[in-house]
């Protein structure tokens, strides 16, 4: 018999280190807050930088459970209806009489709800993708949405409601303390956990991970499950920040989560991608729209720089990682 | 050989009469299934006629009749697309830039031909689509993302374009208006528009080579490369083909509604998604039909259509044309599953 | 004209980090029926692929007529009038028999370029007719059975007046009244002026038809012969490459008390009436052809697909399997047949693939504990003899034979009973294989009880306590080892006669 050499030691290599998409991110980021400061001199300030991520923080608690589905491989564009749903019902409800933290677990049970309800439908119909289920299903949700409220705002909120947008813990913004707790939790389940590392393989080789013992069925409701839930979270802080709520609120926030997701390094092809990078996105798409928000770029305009953003960030690993090979972030 | 020649064909039919044709089952299912959503339409047809006479008046059929011709337009090319198992959202925002510069053109030159305003917006659509074509062809994105995100592109241009206003009747001369309603032959010229493009499209997919090769690549990618089939052109065409088709919607929307807006046709695309689902496209490629997308769109012209007059809040439209989708998806899975279990049990053990 | 139509001198192909085919000749004469033998993962399939112009060769020179040739592209091999049929038959199962037939070469009409409807199904229906078929050319592709579809291939040939004909295992899937018309039809090709290379594990295919015989080794060239100057054992010989005894390390295990018991199990469609038993320490054999449902057996014992008739006991009790977590913790294990697409993560480490499996055991509250990851898989890793760095090489920088060792490794993460083998050394190197076999053995000696998948006889021969035969979806025979030879179980796989319509 010949020697075999197995280490269980990884080696250390300080390029592969430095060839991480998250530095790129580092750099653009770093680069987007250059040019801010250059085109505004009102931008580098920290209580303006504060209150900014107040304004962007409450569609990322839908990047964190975005960044698993689409490690799956899957995509769930129904996100900014269930965030419409939960928040109109929530506010449908107080206003009929139910007390207001009650509203608030139903917001977050709607949201469960819809989640679930994807999850349960992409399972069980394996024939038909994610992108059709979520489709049919951010059309239903945003339609019960308008059957509830028809054209109407509703809102009048207690007041300490209003703390969740706009409050502040000493003189650090409350939805950032909240956001950071989230991606902290997120972060381990995805890196450290059991879970995390069968939502990997799945994306990877649902196949394998299948014949591997995984209840693959399970882990994808969950993670839709998940999905429901932090647009539940996501519809609290919103309809706090904005005193009320219709039924066409956080249109285009699927576009937004998904550019952020992708950006991050997130492959859609499943399988590769880490969370640090999506919140760095996150921080990166916020800071941007607020630099030439502050210049007074059209919001129409943003809509044009985000969906180059979210092609550049598909396009360029392909093109440039394409015939090497593609870099290993799990 | 030719008498035991058939014994083998007997054998692996497993059937005892070797002569009389095997019907295909899934071929049978797609019949029944057109049958079914005429029956339907002409069902729902009467009802609504019952509630609401006003309903199978001249002017509501031909009102109804111009709306679907556009959205089965837009039906046609998302066929295509959907067929190579891709999928196009972008198609509302592709509408609204071409709608929206073609009503600028005309608004600058109001003597302008209607037939060039028409080809602008053709060329307008026609680069949109060539565009996606590229990223999802050639640079391999998914097909949901790019759209995605050229969505959001092409709609903010709009909104540049138009300045953030609106080009709303008295800017547009009546040579472009007319065109939605004037006639030729005594058709809509709308609906005859519609008609031509359901005849070459017709065409296309059953008689040309390359139609067949949409249905081929959606059918196998795989065997589609082995057997030769340039992949890659075909896919860049379906996204050409349905631009193109945008952009001839875009300009015919604004024509009709005399307005072209930054949020022009914003979400149409669900409901043009919705046309095809219905009209049995199947969302994991491979088939689909014309006459099956104009049931699919006429279907869903009416439903929106008839729902006001019979009192059905227009809120609810929304979430019945997404139950619409959902439950036709689902019954299609269904009804696969069916046949699957059927070409099982005739196997012998 | 000349001697050979078809001529290949000295092909080599390498794909990454293996040599598929290695200084390959073969030719072949106008009018001849050419066997191709080898056993699997000998190249045969390249070598196809090679001439079809799927994947041009690296090295070497391939002669058509006299002529020298070079092939980029199907495309390319297809317009000098060569055609294959695939093992796995690729078609649009949306399309109709007449499409598919004509896919790349439709009738056009000149000019307007129409398709010409009406002249492809008749010149279809004219083809199915002398194939003997009589389902309608307007019939949807997806609506065939496979013996069907593979008629609507041979049509594809015909129809392009193919010169040179490739069959890929075409009487894999057929039952032996369905092979004996496959088998007129090539002949009528031949009569006709093609020339058929025929790939097949079939001995009684080759005697049948053809004519001479190539045998491809280990991708390499070992010869070519008259099918009526060689012996039976010869041919075994060149294309095992030694007497077939003397690889397999199998030692008497002692086998105990019943493990696993399957009464009546059957699933529509694909199996029935499936009943043996299994042992301590025994190793039992499960072969036939493939497409006879062994695969499927397997795969319902551990719970990927339902079953709809029968019982399950382990030791003793019955046993409910619906997913492979039950029949794990059963313990139960399956190594599937695709390493590649059911065992590995490719772009994952060695390690993690390990693990994958019994993730619950290096985790404490759901969360992992890298340290002893690491630990427990070089552990496994060097136990089942890995050859690599480290835990941390991608398992697809790895050749087949050690991929397949990773996929040991993941079984040995959990305590089992049984173990499943799907297919083993499907696809491994001959060095590897003694290996794996060596791993088999050692098993059976420290009481596991194994059900071994195999398609070739001189392992289920070598290394098999009992040997259960299955045909069409049934087992036709069980043979000790006494009894088992290669005769015994080919008898008990072909069917005799037709199955009753």
């Amino acid at each position: 018999m010949d020697t075999r050499i197995i280490t269980n030691k990884r080696d250390f290599s300080l390029k592969g280190f430095f060839l991480q998409w998250e530095w790129m991110l580092v750099l653009i980021f770093i680069g987007v807050n250059i040019m801010n400061m250059s085109l505004s001199e009102y931008y580098w300030d920290y209580n303006n930088l504060r209150d900014a991520t107040m304004n962007f923080l409450d569609k990322a608690f839908i990047v964190l459970p975005m960044v698993f589905i689409i490690i799956l491989g899957d995509i769930d564009i129904s996100v900014a209806s269930t965030v419409a749903l939960s928040s109109v019902v929530m506010a449908d409800l107080y206003n009929m009489g139910v007390p207001m933290p009650l509203a608030v677990v139903i917001c977050l049970a709607v949201g469960t709800v819809c989640g679930f309800i994807n999850g349960l439908l992409v399972v069980k119909y394996k024939e038909l993708s994610a992108v059709i289920v979520t489709l049919a299903t951010m059309i239903i949700y945003r339609g019960i949405a308008y059957i509830l409220l028809e054209d109407q705002a509703s809102g009048s909120f207690p007041d300490w409601f209003s703390f969740l947008g706009w409050g502040y813990v000493g003189s650090i913004p409350f939805i950032l303390i909240v956001f950071a707790v989230f991606a902290i939790l997120f972060a381990f389940l995805l890196h450290k956990t059991v879970f995390g590392r069968r939502v990997y393989a799945m994306g990877n080789n649902s196949t394998a991970s299948f014949f591997s013992g995984i209840q693959v069925g399970k882990v994808k409701i969950i993670v839709f499950t998940l999905t429901g839930l932090m647009a539940g979270v996501t519809a609290l802080f919103l309809t706090s920040r904005m005193g009320s709520t219709r039924p066409n609120v956080a249109t285009g926030y699927e576009l937004d989560v998904i550019a952020m997701v992708v950006l991050g390094g997130i492959s859609t092809a499943g399988g590769k991608g880490r969370m640090i990078g999506a919140i760095l996105a996150v921080f990166l798409i916020g800071f941007l729209r607020y630099g030439l928000g502050l210049v007074n770029v059209q919001a129409q305009v943003l809509l044009i720089i985000i969906g180059l953003l979210l092609i550049f960030a598909v396009a360029v690993p392909k093109l440039k990682w394409g015939k090497n090979k593609p870099r290993k972030l799990t | 050989m030719d008498d035991k020649g058939s014994t083998m064909a007997a054998a692996l039919a497993g059937e005892p009469h070797a002569n009389t044709p095997k019907p295909s089952f899934s071929a049978s299912i797609a019949k029944f299934r057109e049958l079914g959503l005429l029956v339907f339409i002409i069902l729902l047809s009467v009802g609504v006629q019952l509630r609401n006479p006003s309903f199978l008046t001249w002017e509501n059929i031909n009102d109804m009749a111009t709306n679907t011709a556009i959205l089965s337009i837009l039906a046609v090319g998302m066929m295509f697309v959907i067929i190579t198992r891709g999928i196009d959202l972008s198609i509302g925002a592709t509408l609204a830039l071409s709608g929206m510069i073609a009503a600028l053109t005309v608004g600058e030159f109001p003597g302008m031909n209607p037939i060039l305003a028409i080809l602008l917006g053709m060329g307008v659509g026609l680069v949109c689509g060539i565009v996606l074509g590229f990223l999802v062809a050639k640079i391999g994105i998914l097909p949901i993302i790019a759209t995605l995100g050229m969505m959001n592109v092409f709609r903010g241009l709009t909104y540049v374009a138009g300045g953030g206003k609106w080009v709303s009747a008295h800017q547009m001369p009546a040579s472009f208006k007319d065109m939605a309603t004037g006639s030729i032959l005594g058709i809509n010229n709308l609906i005859f528009i519609a008609l031509i493009i359901y005849v070459i499209a017709y065409y296309f997919a059953n008689h040309t080579r390359t139609g067949r090769q949409i249905y081929a690549v959606g059918s196998n990618p795989e065997s589609a490369k082995i057997s030769g089939i340039n992949t890659d052109k075909i896919l860049w065409l379906v996204y050409a083909i349905m631009g193109g088709l945008s952009g001839l919607a875009g300009v015919l929307w604004v024509a009709k509604f005399a307005s072209a807006q930054g949020d022009t046709a914003s979400g149409y695309e669900l409901s043009v998604i919705a046309a095809c689902v219905l009209g049995g496209v199947s969302i994991a490629g491979g088939s689909g039909k014309i006459s099956g997308i104009i049931l699919g769109s006429v279907l869903l012209g009416i439903m929106n259509n008839a729902l006001p007059l019979i009192n059905v809040s227009p809120f609810w439209q929304n979430g019945i044309q997404g139950a619409i989708i959902l439950i036709a998806v689902l019954v299609n899975a269904i009804v696969k599953r069916g046949v699957d279990r059927n070409n099982l049990m005739r196997r012998k053990i | 004209m000349a001697e050979y139509v078809l001529e290949l001198n000295g092909i080599t192909k390498t794909f990454p980090g293996v040599k598929a085919l290695d200084n390959v000749y073969f030719k072949l004469k106008p009018g001849e029926i050419h066997a191709l033998m080898g056993e699997n993962g000998a190249g045969k399939s390249t070598f196809i692929k090679v001439i079809t112009g799927v994947h041009p060769a690296d090295e070497g020179e391939m002669i058509m007529n006299g002529e020298r040739v070079e092939f980029k592209t199907p495309n390319d091999s297809k317009r000098r009038g060569i055609a294959a049929i695939y093992q796995h038959v690729t078609n649009y199962p949306d399309l109709n028999v007449t499409e598919n037939i004509f896919m790349g070469h439709e009738k056009l009409q000149k000019g307007t370029k129409r398709i010409l409807w009406k002249e492809m199904h008749k010149e279809a229906e004219q083809l199915l007719k002398e194939l003997g078929a009589s389902f309608s050319p307007k019939t949807q592709m997806g609506a065939l059975s496979v013996a069907e579809q593979q008629i609507v291939e041979i049509a594809k040939a015909l129809s392009v007046d193919a010169k040179i004909i490739i069959m890929d295992e075409p009487t894999a899937a057929l039952t032996r009244r369905e092979s004996e018309e496959l088998y007129r039809i090539a002949e009528r090709l031949r009569d006709r002026g093609a020339s058929i290379i025929f790939i097949s594990h079939r001995f009684e295919d080759m005697y049948r038809l053809a004519t001479k015989v190539t045998v491809l080794r280990d991708s390499k060239y070992i010869g070519t012969w008259d099918v009526d100057a060689i012996s039976n054992h010869d041919l075994i010989v060149a294309m095992v490459g030694r007497d077939i005894t003397q690889l397999f390390p199998k030692t008497d295990a002692e086998i105990g008390e019943e493990l696993l018991r399957v009464e009546g199990l059957g699933k529509t469609g694909y199996f029935a009436d499936i009943s043996f038993s299994l042992r301590r320490g025994e190793i039992l054999g499960l072969t036939g052809l493939v497409g006879a449902g062994r695969t499927e057996v397997c795969q319902t014992l551990f719970g990927i697909e339902p079953y709809d008739r029968g019982t399950i006991y382990f030791k003793g009790k019955e046993a409910r399997i619906k997913k492979p977590l039950d029949a794990m913790n059963y313990g139960i294990g399956y190594l599937p047949e695709d390493r590649q697409k059911q065992g590995l993560v490719l772009e994952w480490g060695i390690g993690r693939n390990i693990t994958l499996p019994a993730l619950e055991k290096i985790a404490r509250k759901g969360s992992i504990n890298t340290a002893k990851e690491a630990e427990i898989a070089k552990r496994l890793a060097e136990k089942v003899g890995v050859k690599a760095k480290s835990i941390f090489d991608l398992a697809s920088s790895l050749s087949g034979g050690n991929q397949q060792k990773v996929v040991f490794a993941k079984l040995l993460t959990a305590d089992l009973d049984v173990i499943i083998l799907d297919e083993p050394t499907k696809g491994v190197d001959v060095g590897a294989k003694s290996a794996i076999y060596e791993i088999i053995s050692d098993l059976a000696n420290q009481g596991y009880g194994i059900i071994m998948v195999s398609s070739e006889m001189p392992e289920i021969i070598g290394m098999c306590d009992r040997v259960a035969v299955m045909r069409e979806g049934r087992i036709t025979a069980f043979l000790d080892r006494k009894s088992i030879t290669q005769e015994a179980i080919l008898k008990a796989s072909m069917a005799d006669e037709a199955p009753v319509d």
